[in-house]
């Protein structure tokens, strides 16, 4: 094993470790069934899907439920799939990432390093905006956003996730600015830096380990999105997430839930490879948003 | 001069400021200012006092969702936290393969399956990073005293990790009255309004029901209860922490 243990090494399995192996394993058949029961079934056909238990593995396997889900199934009158709903959702996450990651950056560093008077309670104002109910917002943000002319278009909704992920990231990246070494920060005063150069030639080099940790909260966030995908994307713009709520909800014909569930795992997908190539920085970025610094 | 030190800085912050006044302020006193008018389709000011409130109250609809996030909340929480703490519990016990078992309890939370799922993985990684930065010093000392392991984290390292369980219940609770999604995506509700929520509740009748007044109310409730849960936390968090800090 090339891991060097750093605890004392277990003399022999006692009853309490075999016990303790027992009861994680559970909890890891527990946390895996879903994704389990999900890909199954998205390889049956539907009269497998009706005569057999769910957790049975499939006769014969049949992937025509992938193809349908991605560019065949019906939302509503249109029959085009979550494809549409795909490129929706990377029109929508990527530009909203940038603004907001940039955004919540530069006022943690200003906050970090620029205090001024007043500068906390602002800050405190925004925090407090991470915690009041998005419903309590929808309404008068419409209206608000109506006024502006951006009601329903894609630079709405990216707006939209810009002002709901700069209170968590702001607090991110005021944390990690304040866990520089301010002497840093005082050397670079010294030498003449200014707020932007300062900013642009110390600062952001050293944010990588923070940025990343950013954009994956900003990345599995707004693609998981539905709420405000819903209200504010408009007609042409609804990302995947609403598209396959409407697939799923269907209030006629007979329900294909070997579609729904390849729409559910393809919908899932980005999420799903963000986290598997980026384990480590994934857990930082957790305990990032919830640990104060 | 001391006004406009920092100048560059106060531009920066100006989208901040702004979003925070006009989004953040600006909504919830317009959605206060409207939860006292009788609108329906669109917000008109036609002054009614409380009525709206009153009338929420009297919904058979709203107790039931009010009674649900209730529920659900305490399930939620209390089920989060004790598979979440355990879960840190066993994985610290430096167990074979335990990146592969801290990928699987965690891989939900990025797809946002089903919110036990999720919110035991959350807590287990807060947990597990308050358990990695407790003092090696004080596991060799409890191990010379000869407590046992189970006593030892249940009376010492569980009252330290304190700050963190906080944290972890302020969240989870906070997020649980924003439910919405999940419920959605679940029953929709239903069968009939069983399982509705506040959250379901508001957006029913801003989007389907055109009962403005009604949604305001609302959500104005919403606010308030997540500011009650919220408000010692901060309280001790930001004021208490930083007076005792200072001395």
């Amino acid at each position: 094993m090339s891991v060097i243990p750093s605890g004392p090494r277990p003399k022999h399995l006692t009853i309490g470790r075999i016990g303790m192996y027992c009861f994680i394993l559970v909890c890891a058949i527990f946390f895996l069934m879903p994704l389990y029961v999900m890909v199954i079934t998205s390889l049956k056909d539907m009269d497998e899907i009706r005569a057999a238990n769910i957790l049975n593995l499939p006769k014969e396997l049949s992937f025509y439920s992938w193809p349908k889900a991605w560019s065949q199934a019906c939302t509503g009158f249109v029959c085009e799939g979550l494809k549409p709903g795909f490129f929706n959702s990377i029109k929508i996450t990527v530009p909203s990432v940038i603004v907001s990651v940039g955004l919540s950056a530069i006022n943690g560093y200003a906050l970090a390093f620029w205090r001024f008077k007043g500068a906390y309670f602002f800050f405190g104002l925004c925090m407090f905006g991470a915690f009041i109910p998005y419903q309590v917002m929808v309404y008068p943000l419409l209206k608000i956003e109506d006024a502006l002319g951006i009601y329903s278009t894609l630079p709405g909704i990216i707006l939209v996730h810009t002002i709901f992920g700069m209170p968590i990231l702001t607090l991110i990246f005021r944390n990690f600015y304040a866990s520089l070494p301010i002497d840093l920060f005082k050397a670079a005063r010294i030498d003449g830096g200014n707020f932007v150069k300062i900013f642009f030639y110390v600062i952001i080099p050293m944010s990588t380990p923070i940025t990343i940790v950013a954009v994956i909260l900003q990345v599995t966030g707004i693609w998981n999105d539905f709420l405000l995908g819903l209200v504010f994307a408009g007609r042409d713009n609804q990302p995947m997430t609403v598209q396959l709520n409407n697939i799923v909800q269907v209030d006629y014909g007979v329900a294909e839930y070997n579609v729904d569930m390849s729409a559910t795992i393809l919908t899932s997908l980005v999420p799903l490879f963000v986290y598997f190539i980026s384990g480590r920085w994934f857990v930082r970025g957790i305990a990032a948003g919830a640990i104060k610094g | 001069m001391p006004l406009f030190r920092n100048i560059a800085s106060m531009i920066a912050l100006l989208p901040m400021i702004v979003i925070s006044l006009t989004v953040f302020v600006g909504c919830i006193i317009y959605s206060f200012v409207y939860s006292l008018t009788n609108s329906k389709l669109v917000p008109v000011m036609n002054y009614v006092g409380f009525d709206q409130y009153e009338r929420l109250f009297k919904q058979r609809k709203w107790d039931v969702a009010v009674e649900n996030i209730f529920i659900y909340g305490f399930v939620f929480t209390i089920g989060c936290l004790v598979i979440g703490f355990l879960l840190a519990v066993l994985i610290d016990q430096k167990i074979r393969g335990e990146s592969l078992f801290r990928t699987i309890f965690l891989y939900p939370y990025a797809v946002c399956i089903a919110a036990v799922w999720q919110g035991a993985g959350f807590v287990m990684v807060l947990m597990l990073a308050g358990l990695r930065g407790i003092d090696e010093d004080i596991w060799k000392s409890l191990s010379i005293e000869g407590v046992a392991k189970w006593k030892s984290y249940l009376f010492v390292i569980l009252p330290m990790l304190r700050p963190m369980v906080v944290t972890a219940i302020v969240l989870i609770a906070a997020g649980v009255v924003k439910v919405y999604d999940l419920i959605l995506a679940l029953t929709s509700g239903g069968p009939g309004y069983a399982t509705t929520t506040p959250a379901m509740y508001v957006m029913e009748n801003f989007f389907s029901r055109a009962n403005l007044g009604q949604a305001f109310a609302a959500s104005i409730i919403m606010f308030i209860s997540v500011v009650c849960i919220l408000a010692p936390w901060a309280f001790y968090e930001f004021y208490l922490r930083n007076k005792y800090a200072a001395n």
